[in-house]
C-alpha cells in the first residue's frame, strides 16, 4: 500500500470543529483524500461520521477550521463548483415526487448544465452508462418513490456516478443492499478508485471496510482515535476501546482478509468454559 | 406494466415542452373563445368567422365587457397556478396551495380596510396589494435566522399570519356597518372582476414575468424534490432559491387576491391534474400551471356568470364545487393503493 503523496490532496480538512451551542460533534478532525484511496470513517453511533460527510460536501452553514478541495477553499467555491467536484450518496434517499429513475440520475448532470438548459444527449448517454455500471438499467422507468430501499439506494449511487465528480462521499451506501449488491458496489469503489476516484465513505460494516479501504479514520465523541492504513488502525486495541465492546481482529484462512468479530456474552462464556488449543493463540 | 410513467416522457424534455404549450395554449384559445361568446347575450365568436356580422351591441358587449373579464380571469388563473407549484416545490409538498404562507391574509386585510376607509376603484386592490407586500416582508424577516430561511418555520408563520389576519377581518367586520359587510363579505367571496386595461396589462405582464422567472429555476427545483441538503450537493445555491421562489410566489399570489379576492382550488387542483398527465418536470409543469389555471379559471368564470343566469355566482364558489368533488375523484382513483403518486401527502408533514 505504497502511496506516493502528491502535492495537493483532492480533498482535506484541518482541525475541523463542528458545534452545536456548546457541544462538539467534531472537534480537531484531519483528514486527508488522495486519488485512487479509498478511506473508511468508522466509529459508534454519534461519533460524528455523518457530520463529517456532511461538513465535507459543503452543506454545513458553520464550522470552524478549514476544508480545501484540490487546494481551495471550500469557502470560496459556489455550490455549482463544488458539486461538480465532489458527489454525494446519501444516507436515506427521500423522493417525494414521482420522477423516474433515470430522470433521478440525469439530476446527477445538473452541476454541468447553466443556465436553462436542457440536458444534452451526451447527459443521457452518460445517466445511462451510469445506470448499466449500478446494474439498475431495468429499473430506468420506474418511479422513484416506488423502489425498494435499497433499488433507490443503487439508483442515488447512479446519480453519485454521473456527477463525474473526482471525489466521491459515501455515508453508509450498504446499508439497505443484500450481499450480492454490498459486493458488487464496493467492487464498482474499487474500480472507480482505480480511475483515480478519491472515495470517503462511512460505514458500519467493519469487514466490509476491511475488504475494501486503503485507510481507516476512526472517530470516537467528534474526535479523531487513529488514522493510517487498513491494517494499522483495525486492532484489537483501537476497536475495542472505541466501541466499547470487545472486538476480535484476525486473518482470514481462505481469503488472507483481515476478519473482525465482535466478541458475544455467549462467545465470552465458550471461551471461558474451553479455552482455544494451541494452534490459534487467542487475540492480544 | 402498471408502475410505467406516461409513454410521453420518453421523448426528451425540450420537445415535450414544446407540445405541452402548444396543446395548452390551443386549450386556452378555445376555452376563451368560449367565454366570449355565452352570457347574459349571447355573442357567438363563430357567427363572424362565418363571413356574418355583429350588431353594434354586440360589439360593444365584446370589447368592452367580455373580453376585458375573460382576460382578468385567464391571467388570474395563471397567476395562481404558478403561485401553486411554486409553493408546492418550495414545501416539497404537492397538497401546499398558494395561500398557505400567509401572504392571502395580509392581502384580505389591507382590502378590507380600504373598503371601510371609503376607497373605491383602484384603491382597494392597490391597498390589499400593500397589504399583501408588507405581510410578504415581515414573514420573510421572521422565517429567517442566521440568514438562512426556514421552510418548517416559514409554514407556521403563514399560518399564523392567515389566522390573525383572519381575526382582525372578523373583528373589523362586526363593527362595520349593515352595507359594509355585506361588501367585505362581497370582496373577500372571490369573483372576477371586469378589470379595465391597467389592471390587465400588470395582471398578465407580472403573470407571464412570475412564471419566466420562475421557469429559470425549474431544473433547481427538480433537484430540490431530492431535499434542501440533496439539492446542495447538486449544486444548487438552496437559500437563494428558496428566498426568490417565496417572493415570486407570494407576488403571484398577492396581484391575484388583491384584484379578485380568494378564489380557492386553482393552485391545487391544476398542478395536481397536471402532474398526474405530465409527471413532476418543474420545466413543463410551470408554464402548463399558468396555461391550464388559466384555462380552468376561463371556464369556471364562464359557469359562474351563466349557471345561476341572471344572478352571478362567486367564482370561488364555483371553483370549490367544481374542484372540491373532482380533487376527491381524483384521490379514490388512484389512491395510495394502486401505485402512481403513491404516498402523496402521506409521508409529508
Amino acid at each position: 500500500m505504497s502511496e506516493p503523496a502528491p502535492a495537493t490532496p483532492l480533498l482535506e480538512a484541518r482541525d475541523l470543529t463542528v458545534s452545536y451551542g456548546a457541544h462538539h460533534v467534531l472537534a480537531g478532525v484531519d483528514l486527508d483524500l488522495r486519488p485512487g484511496s479509498v478511506v473508511g470513517l468508522l466509529g459508534p453511533n454519534g461519533a460524528g461520521k455523518s457530520t463529517l460527510v456532511r461538513a465535507l460536501s459543503g452543506v454545513l452553514g458553520r464550522f470552524a477550521g478549514t476544508i480545501r478541495i484540490a487546494g481551495k477553499d471550500l469557502r470560496a467555491l459556489s455550490r455549482r463548483e463544488v458539486a461538480r467536484r465532489i458527489a454525494v450518496v446519501p444516507q436515506e434517499p427521500r423522493f417525494e415526487f414521482p420522477f423516474t429513475a433515470l430522470e433521478v440520475v440525469v439530476m446527477g448532470r445538473h452541476p454541468h448544465l447553466t443556465g436553462l438548459a436542457f440536458e444534452s444527449a451526451d447527459d443521457i448517454a452518460i445517466a445511462r452508462r451510469a445506470l448499466e455500471r449500478c446494474g439498475a438499467s431495468h429499473l430506468a422507468r420506474r418511479p422513484i418513490d416506488q423502489l425498494s430501499s435499497g433499488e433507490r439506494q443503487r439508483i442515488v449511487f447512479a446519480r453519485a456516478l454521473a456527477q463525474q465528480a473526482p471525489v466521491l462521499l459515501l455515508d453508509e451506501p450498504a446499508s439497505f443492499l443484500d450481499l450480492r449488491f454490498q459486493v458488487e458496489l464496493f467492487d464498482r469503489l474499487r474500480e472507480l478508485a482505480e480511475e483515480g476516484t478519491g472515495i470517503v465513505a462511512v460505514l458500519h460494516d467493519l469487514n466490509l471496510a476491511a475488504e475494501y479501504c486503503d485507510r481507516i479514520v476512526l472517530l470516537q465523541a467528534g474526535r479523531v482515535v487513529a488514522a493510517g492504513p487498513t491494517a494499522e488502525v483495525l486492532t484489537y486495541r483501537n476497536l475495542t476501546a472505541v466501541y466499547e465492546t470487545e472486538i476480535y481482529v484476525d486473518l482470514n484462512d481462505l481469503t488472507g482478509a483481515l476478519v473482525v468479530t465482535p466478541l458475544s456474552s455467549r462467545a465470552r462464556r465458550r471461551l471461558q468454559e474451553s479455552p482455544p488449543g494451541p494452534d490459534r493463540p487467542p487475540a492480544p | 406494466m402498471s408502475g410505467s410513467p406516461p409513454a410521453g416522457r420518453a421523448l426528451a424534455p425540450a420537445h415535450r415542452l414544446v407540445l405541452v404549450v402548444l396543446a395548452l395554449t390551443t386549450l386556452l384559445a378555445l376555452a376563451i373563445a368560449i367565454a366570449v361568446s355565452f352570457g347574459a347575450a349571447q355573442v357567438p365568436l363563430w357567427q363572424r368567422l362565418l363571413g356574418g356580422a355583429w350588431s353594434d351591441a354586440q360589439q360593444a358587449i365584446l370589447l368592452a365587457l367580455r373580453l376585458p373579464r375573460v382576460l382578468a380571469a385567464a391571467a388570474l388563473g395563471g397567476l395562481l397556478g404558478v403561485a401553486g407549484v411554486a409553493f408546492q416545490a418550495l414545501l416539497r409538498n404537492p397538497l401546499a396551495d398558494p395561500y398557505v404562507l400567509g401572504v392571502s391574509g395580509g392581502a384580505s386585510l389591507g382590502g378590507v380596510v380600504a373598503l371601510l376607509a371609503g376607497a373605491a376603484g383602484l384603491g382597494v386592490p392597490v391597498a390589499a396589494f400593500a397589504g399583501a407586500l408588507a405581510s410578504l416582508i415581515a414573514i420573510e424577516r421572521i422565517a429567517t435566522s442566521g440568514g438562512r430561511l426556514t421552510v418548517f418555520t416559514l409554514l407556521l408563520t403563514g399560518a399564523i399570519f392567515n389566522a390573525f389576519s383572519a381575526a382582525l377581518i372578523y373583528f373589523l367586520q362586526s363593527v362595520a356597518s349593515r352595507e359594509e359587510l355585506s361588501a367585505i363579505v362581497f370582496y373577500l367571496m372571490g369573483r372576477v372582476p371586469s378589470a379595465g386595461l391597467s389592471t390587465l396589462a400588470a395582471l398578465w405582464g407580472a403573470g407571464v414575468a412570475i412564471t419566466l422567472a420562475l421557469f429559470a429555476s425549474a431544473r433547481d427545483f427538480n433537484a430540490l424534490t431530492a431535499g434542501e441538503e440533496g439539492a446542495q450537493q447538486l449544486g444548487v445555491d438552496v437559500e437563494r432559491l428558496k428566498r426568490r421562489t417565496f417572493v415570486l410566489g407570494s407576488l403571484a399570489t398577492a396581484l391575484a387576491v388583491a384584484t379578485a379576492g380568494l378564489i380557492g382550488f386553482v393552485g391545487l387542483v391544476v398542478p395536481h391534474i397536471l402532474r398526474r398527465l405530465l409527471g413532476p418536470d418543474h420545466r413543463l409543469l410551470l408554464p402548463a400551471a399558468f396555461l391550464g389555471g388559466a384555462s380552468f379559471l376561463v371556464l369556471a368564470d364562464l359557469a359562474a356568470r351563466t349557471l345561476a343566469a341572471p344572478t352571478e355566482l362567486p367564482v370561488g364558489v364555483v371553483t370549490a364545487l367544481l374542484g372540491g368533488p373532482f380533487f376527491l375523484l381524483l384521490l379514490r382513483r388512484s389512491g395510495p393503493a394502486s401505485g402512481e403518486g403513491a404516498g402523496y401527502g402521506a409521508r409529508d408533514v
